[in-house]
């Protein structure tokens, strides 16, 4: 694949915003749908996907040469569907049958839908795959990048602990976990539940290269940090915490504590798709 | 192996790990993963196979994550430890990634559990294991080997590297008595007949077909004739043999570690 990016930063906000209403059209078609979790990682995928990061091949998914991207935040990661429609992986058509009888997009995505690698509804799993990857990956030399996407509520899930001392024994420098830290999981704020108390601090005490990016709701910040980290080769497996918020933009869901299994009025909805960017 | 190696008995674990270590030389292919949990063959494996094995710790959990990881990128894994812990301390790690994954993805990996049953005996029950047998068969994909001695345990790893899939070995811990020649050896029915009876037949697994085969010589002594069989692939055995070869025999008796009303026994019953 051509990994010279064709890209602007006005053309990641301009896709950051379309999905984002895509996003909020899927769950008021499907209002099943965690909405709230599937707009905090916006600006991570957008840039992933479409600033030239993932070197990937929407045609033949399981091509060899691709840049693995594991989706550990399975249910919070909707905003994925029309990043892959209009990449190509699957039809655009395929977007209003979410979660509907006979369509392929669930609520909780899976590998049977062109370009997801695992399986990610039961959280706690995609660092410890990907770092599987990334050191299988180390030994057939092969230079590709491993990323895993997760939220900060599933780090309470003591397996990524294990998978983080693992990743750094190793030097599994090509694998970069991307922490969506929205700090609220399904029943309020992750710091009044178990406190990470420094997610920064914790990933450099356990041997990992790691940035915060502050405003994660800002494509050139995320993709800033991106960049910096896809750079920087020091034998280390890096993290980048991206402070983000809960159902962005959504007045009454964003950062509210039980964000995570509201679901919005089709009327709010429909005024939030006419706002300009 | 030679017939004089295969002659001097061992614990299964050596012999299988003896199989790993010579396939490991020959297939870069293959990645051995252990929980720290060793045996002296191991310790050549850590000498020879550099960076094919990995040690990753006291972690069961991501024992299986690694594993499935690796083998998303097509290496053939063989991940060991414990077989309680192998089993339990990573069953949903096992159902989302390997049993439910690899019905979408193609992979082959190996989970080795040592100390089926009792066989862990003066440990106590953090380390013995009568439940592996129920909770596996419980999983979609999982294909469950479980021999009865070192000759069947050696030939397993061929077994398991030419059948992609996702499977479980469990081995007995202790050095058993050698049942099978390596050359009369054949998986082709996943069981095996060692003598035929008049009214009853004992279907044994792992260690508890040496205990048929000495109530086999108890009874014969007194004149009755029982059969007993060996099932050794537990999920893939050739039941309409198994089934004709059943069909003379009045009744049938299994004999397994394990808890009352699970296992092999409830296979039966949903069977018969």
């Amino acid at each position: 694949m051509d990994k010279k990016p064709d890209f602007s930063l006005k053309y990641l906000e301009k896709k950051a915003e379309w999905v984002w209403k895509e996003t909020l059209k899927i769950h008021q078609r499907s209002p099943e749908t965690r909405v709230a979790s599937s707009l905090s990682p916006i600006e991570i995928f957008v840039n992933l996907y479409y600033g030239g990061f993932l070197d990937q091949d929407p045609t033949n998914p399981r091509w060899e040469g691709r840049d693995r991207c594991v989706i550990s935040k399975g249910h919070g990661s909707l905003c994925m569907y029309p990043i892959l429609a209009d990449l190509g992986y699957f039809s655009m058509e395929e977007l209003n049958n979410v979660c509907k009888e006979g369509g392929v997009l669930g609520g909780i995505p899976d590998p049977v839908i062109p370009g997801y690698e695992t399986i990610n509804g039961s959280l706690g799993h995609g660092v410890g795959v990907g770092s599987g990857i990334a050191l299988a990956m180390k030994r057939r030399n092969m230079k590709q990048q491993v990323y895993v996407v997760t939220g900060d509520g599933e780090l309470h899930e003591g397996s990524n602990w294990e998978a983080f001392m693992f990743a750094a024994q190793h030097k599994l420098d090509n694998l970069t976990v991307i922490v969506d830290n929205n700090q609220i999981s399904m029943l309020g704020p992750t710091d009044e539940i178990v406190s990470h108390r420094n997610l920064v601090e914790k990933f450099e005490a356990f041997g990992w290269s790691t940035m915060e990016v502050k405003a994660g709701h800002s494509v050139s910040a995320v993709y800033g940090a991106l960049e910096v980290s896809r750079n920087n080769c020091i034998e280390k497996p890096k993290a980048l915490i991206i402070n983000t918020r809960k159902g962005n933009r959504v007045p009454g869901l964003e950062g509210a504590d039980l964000s995570h299994v509201t679901a919005i009025d089709n009327s709010l909805i429909d005024q939030l798709l006419e706002t300009k960017l | 192996m030679s017939d004089k190696q295969l002659s001097q008995p061992k614990a299964m674990r050596d012999s299988l790990l003896e199989s790993i270590y010579k396939a490991m030389l020959q297939d870069s292919d293959i990645f051995f993963v252990t929980a720290d949990f060793g045996s002296p063959v191991l310790d050549k494996i850590r000498r020879d196979a550099g960076e094919r094995f990995i040690n990753v710790g006291i972690a069961e959990q991501n024992l299986i994550n690694v594993s499935a990881g690796l083998a998303l990128e097509g290496f053939k894994v063989f991940a060991y430890a414990i077989a309680p812990f192998i089993t339990m301390r990573c069953f949903e790690q096992i159902r989302v990634n390997l049993a439910l994954l690899s019905e979408v993805r193609p992979m082959n990996v190996n989970l080795i559990g040592v100390g089926a049953g009792y066989s862990y005996v003066v440990s106590g029950p953090t380390h013995q294991c009568y439940e592996d047998l129920t909770l596996m068969r419980a999983l979609p994909n999982m294909k469950i080997y479980s021999p009865s001695d070192q000759v069947i345990a050696a030939a397993l790893p061929k077994q398991c590297l030419s059948n992609r899939g996702i499977k479980y070995l469990r081995l007995d811990a202790q050095v058993l008595p050698i049942i099978y020649q390596e050359k009369t050896l054949s998986f082709g029915d996943g069981f095996y007949e060692h003598c035929h009876g008049e009214d009853i037949c004992l279907i044994a697994t792992g260690y508890t077909l040496h205990t048929a085969l000495k109530v086999k010589e108890e009874l014969a002594a007194l004149g009755i004739l029982i059969g007993v069989i060996d099932l050794f692939d537990i999920t893939g055995f050739n039941l309409n043999r198994l089934g004709q070869i059943l069909a003379s025999y009045k009744g049938v008796v299994t004999i397994e570690e394990g808890f009352s009303g699970k296992g092999v026994w409830m296979q039966w019953c949903l069977i018969l």
